[in-house]
């Protein structure tokens, strides 16, 4: 259980919180219609006679945001409803053409599943924890009313409507402000993991309605609620908790009582205020829709939606602590988004295929590689390299040098620095530019017999205990051979001759 | 020379297949009887230049020697609910007046393609809602039969109203229907014409103005049960921009058309025999079933006991989607828009739909809406959907024991307009024979049986099983065959 409380004038209050998630189909077309889907269009671009619901237009559902829905499911480890069917819920509004949107109310293609959120002490998650998720229905967006084009005339852009969300609805499981963040987070992985939303926050990929009560620490009633609609960040999500939380508190220690509501979040001010309240709530009179018949899935379709589904993050995770050995947090960092652990998997089986090794083997080294010494030589050149440069084969390479003792960390990061600046090989840089350790004993056994003559007192000082000064012939080793020693080879012939 | 105007689609096409006349030959006669026809208030739109750039295209092919259509030659009126570029499509409303649209409905363009020629328009009840079609914005339908001794003008039903006039009037041989709780089968009974529903996702509703989509059916509207099954079969068909829609194959319906029903066996439901059905009506009933027994069919009383509840649920179910699919008529996008000085959207809606919608449209989306709502969702809607679901499995028993029922199509034959209009109740009443079939999705047809002591026709229902309209057809063929209908209006307009 969370611990976060929050203490009012009375006493201490605790938290309840749901989330409904909006997240975009990805896919070409829209839900019932064949108009693109593309972010970003001229307002009125992408639309069909049937998005504009022209008269006699007739919606055909689009079997890749079914499927795309499905494949969701199965990621939330949910029942997937063969049977499902899609109802009309009718209101009026200028960015709603139909005056109906066609959802789910009644029988949604998914029901019950859930997903984990880790455990994360500093955000006050103190173990792994169970978020139940009631259901996902696909439903159709509505479209965007623009209030700045006309000084009295409102102007609508139809290009979102008809577009294919998922709307994800948890169970009141989340008790704090980090808990709700941990699983829009989570959701988004999942999500962009199965590729059925590319969780786009900043394009309104990803939106939720946020339903939060209090109560007293101990009570068992659940407060009243309040939904704050439509916010777009996980930042925004937390900080419409924080508020609302204090807010009710405040009007309930105040002696009045929370009004059950529609709020909508400032994120200028990161306050909300009130939309519409239950008594101004629309009846939406769902009923089925008639244009469509029940949506019935086979046992072919959802194999094929099971077979496609990549491995999970939970499962990838597991599988990078156990299997390849890697610490939790360089686990967790390289399965949070897709794309890290794309660029780990392919460097990874590049690196083993080059040293000849099981991925077990080089899989920590890639791993340090992937998530510190290459971001960091990246980071620090700046718009000096490019990133483009830095093939899978060229860091593996880098890698390949390393592993072989051919080259020291610092020089495998002047190597990839020249990589990204100027996209040319790593051996050949390490050839060209001197960038090789020095593995040749004969060389650096000449050396350090100069030293040992030059040194003769240091010499027996160590040899009778002082064994500090070791490090002394090192330094001096080095220096002679200008850094480029292999300091192992070094450290055994020291050994060797100082007896 | 041939009145082309008195004959039918089969002789039309097969009387420009072999040269006989030319395409433009029929359709210049037709145009010329619409034009006479005003009076009659059929079409709200005349195209008699589409006419006859179809009838010369036919011509061209014929001389070309291509192969020509189902329909090549034959000039059709347009029910319009049917959206055609270009071409005023209004539902017979105000909301809609004016509006074009850019696209061509799927059961049209077939029409089209199978070489049929638009001769306009029809009127019909705003937005199919109606039964004696007195909803248009556009004005009343005049029926072309008046009652001997009368002059009163009698309804040509609804809400087909325009089509039923039109083809009883012989200014169209054939027209396109929409049948929803009755829209073909009772104008078609008194005009004495011949029209059919065909089984709910035959025809592509893609591109018909929904009214209840659930329920809504193209068919056609012509003078034979022939010329029914050339239509229909052109209309017919698979689409794919309709969920609804039927996968199968169209059948050769006018092919395997058979009087002959040895070994057939007609069901008479009792539940049909209700009080405050007309003398005349029952005594055609008995009419048609002696012919039928003539034909060769065995008759047996079938029981639909549910029949009594079909007319209070269609009553709800249909309005509950009408009130849904005409929320699109809001005045932001196209079509009438209301805007009063100072408005603001909620204003604009008001006054857009206050303006736009007729009295019965109105109606009609207040009862769909308030069953609905919340609160009374359940006592209404879902148990309308409950009885719908009861009435479907009463004629799945009843096929159990027949292949098609006969019954009458509608209590009473055309009433004078004005006659129902006060009383909504009296007036959907006019659906009670007709409504059962349109629930249960099945084919009917309504084929004339003769005329009463007044000189009006009366029509004959028969009812299928899903997917056998062959039965119907077969049926009304044997019914056509010993009828000997051949009345045709006095022409007066």
């Amino acid at each position: 259980m969370s611990n976060y409380r929050v203490q009012g004038a009375t006493g201490e209050w605790e938290v309840v919180i749901g989330l409904e998630v909006h997240a975009q189909v990805t896919s070409k077309a829209k839900l019932f219609s064949g108009a693109s889907t593309e972010f970003g269009a001229e307002p009125n671009a992408q639309v069909s006679l049937i998005d504009a619901a022209m008269p006699g237009m007739l919606p055909v559902p689009n079997v890749e945001c079914i499927r795309q829905a499905v494949r969701t499911g199965m990621a939330i480890e949910a029942q997937i409803n063969k049977w499902s069917r899609f109802d009309r819920k009718n209101y009026f509004y200028a960015d709603l053409p139909q005056g109906y949107q066609i959802s789910q109310l009644y029988h949604p293609l998914v029901g019950e599943g859930q997903l984990v959120i880790e455990a994360d002490e500093k955000a006050g998650i103190p173990e792994d924890k169970v978020i139940r998720i009631e259901r996902i229905h696909v439903e159709q967006d509505a479209g965007k009313l623009m209030h700045d084009q006309h000084p009295t005339m409102s102007y609508v852009d139809l290009n979102r409507t008809g577009v294919a969300l998922m709307e994800i609805v948890s169970r009141p499981d989340m008790t704090s402000p980090a808990e709700a963040g941990a699983y829009i987070r989570k959701l988004r992985s999942i999500l962009r993991y199965v590729g059925s939303c590319d969780g786009n926050m900043e394009e309104g990929s990803m939106r939720a309605d946020v339903n939060v009560s209090v109560r007293k620490v101990g009570d068992t009633e659940l407060g009243t609620r309040t939904e704050t609609k439509n916010v777009n960040s996980v930042r925004f999500v937390m900080q419409a908790i924080e508020h609302e939380v204090q807010r009710q508190i405040d009007v309930i220690e105040d002696g009045g009582t929370v009004v059950q509501e529609t709020r909508l979040f400032d994120p200028n001010t990161g306050t909300t205020r009130s939309m519409r309240s239950k008594e101004d709530a629309h009846d939406y009179r769902y009923f089925p829709d008639p244009d469509l018949l029940p949506l019935e899935l086979d046992d072919a379709f959802l194999e094929e939606c099971r077979a496609s589904l990549p491995e999970l993050p939970d499962a990838k995770r597991a599988r990078y602590t156990g299997e390849l050995g890697l610490s939790e947090y360089n686990a967790r960092e390289l399965t949070a988004e897709v794309e890290t652990f794309a660029r780990f998997e392919t460097l990874l089986a590049e690196t083993a295929a080059a040293l000849g090794k099981p991925e077990a083997k080089v899989a920590t080294q890639v791993a340090n590689w992937s998530l510190s010494v290459a971001p960091g030589v990246i980071k620090a050149l700046g718009d000096e390299g490019d990133a483009g440069n830095a093939t899978a084969t060229r860091q593996a390479a880098i890698l390949k040098m390393q592993d072989a003792g051919e080259i020291s960390g610092g020089q495998a990061k002047e190597i990839f620095e020249i990589v990204l600046k100027e996209g040319r090989e790593p051996e050949e840089i390490a050839d060209t530019e001197g960038l090789k350790q020095v593995s040749d004993t004969g060389a650096i056994e000449e050396a350090i017999d100069t030293i040992i003559a030059n040194n003769a007192d240091k010499v027996e000082e160590y040899r009778s205990g002082k064994d500090k000064l070791f490090g002394f012939f090192v330094g001096q080793t080095m220096k002679a051979m200008q850094g480029k020693a292999n300091p192992a080879v070094v450290n055994q012939i020291l050994k060797d001759k100082l007896g | 020379m041939t009145d082309f105007t008195q004959l039918g689609i089969k002789a039309i096409r097969d009387g420009v297949a072999n040269g006989d006349f030319t395409a433009v030959e029929v359709a210049e006669a037709f145009n010329a009887a619409v034009a006479d026809a005003a009076e009659l208030n059929a079409f709200i739109v005349t195209t008699p230049d589409y006419a006859l750039e179809a009838a010369k295209k036919v011509d061209a092919d014929r001389a070309a020697g291509k192969q020509l259509g189902s329909m090549a030659g034959v000039p059709i009126g347009m029910k319009d609910l049917f959206a055609t570029r270009g071409v005023q499509t209004s539902a017979a409303s105000h909301i809609l007046e004016g509006f074009k649209p850019e696209y061509e409905s799927t059961v049209s363009q077939k029409l089209w393609d199978a070489g049929a020629g638009m001769l306009g328009k029809l009127n019909l009840d705003q937005f199919a809602m109606g039964s004696s079609n007195e909803t248009s914005y556009f004005g009343n339908v005049a029926n072309p039969w008046k009652a001997r001794g009368s002059n009163a003008t009698l309804a040509p039903g609804g809400s087909s109203g325009g089509s039923s006039a039109a083809v009883a009037a012989r200014i169209a041989p054939a027209a396109t229907g929409t049948d929803t709780g009755g829209s073909i089968r009772q104008p078609a009974a008194f005009t004495g014409i011949t029209g059919i529903k065909p089984t709910y996702g035959r025809c592509s509703r893609w591109g018909i103005v929904a009214f209840a989509s659930s329920l809504d059916q193209a068919g056609p509207m012509a003078r034979s049960v022939e010329d029914c099954a050339i239509m229909l079969e052109a209309m017919s068909g698979f689409d794919p921009k309709d969920s609804t829609s039927l996968d199968m194959d169209v059948p050769a319906w006018a092919a395997s058309l058979d009087a002959n029903l040895k070994g057939k066996t007609v069901g008479i439901p009792k539940e049909y025999r209700m009080d405050g059905t007309d003398e005349e009506i029952l005594k055609s009933w008995d009419d048609g079933i002696a012919w039928l027994k003539d034909a060769g069919a065995d008759v047996v009383e079938v029981s639909l006991p549910h029949t009594k509840y079909a007319l209070p649920a269609y009553y709800i179910v249909a309005p509950a989607e009408a009130s849904s699919n005409l929320a699109r008529y809001d005045g932001v996008r196209y079509g009438l828009r209301d805007l009063p000085d100072g408005a603001g959207l909620q204003d604009m809606y008001a006054a857009t739909r206050a303006a736009g919608f007729g009295d019965e449209v109105k109606r009609r989306i207040l009862i769909g809406t308030y069953v609905l709502s919340a609160g009374f969702y359940d006592a209404y809607y879902t148990q309308a959907m409950k009885v719908r679901t009861l009435i479907q499995k009463d004629f799945e028993a009843a096929f159990e024991q027949c292949d098609v029922i006969l019954a009458p199509t509608t209590p009473t034959a055309a009433f004078a307009l004005g006659e129902n209009v006060d009383d909504p109740l009296a007036m959907y009443l006019n659906d009670v024979f007709a409504v059962p079939a349109s629930l249960a999705g099945l084919p009917a047809m309504s084929v004339p049986a003769g005329l009463n002591k007044d000189g009006l026709p009366l029509g004959l229902q028969l009812i299928g099983p899903a997917f056998d309209e062959q039965a119907v057809l077969n049926a009304g063929l044997a019914i056509e065959q010993r009828a000997g209908f051949t009345a045709k209006p006095e022409k007066w307009w």
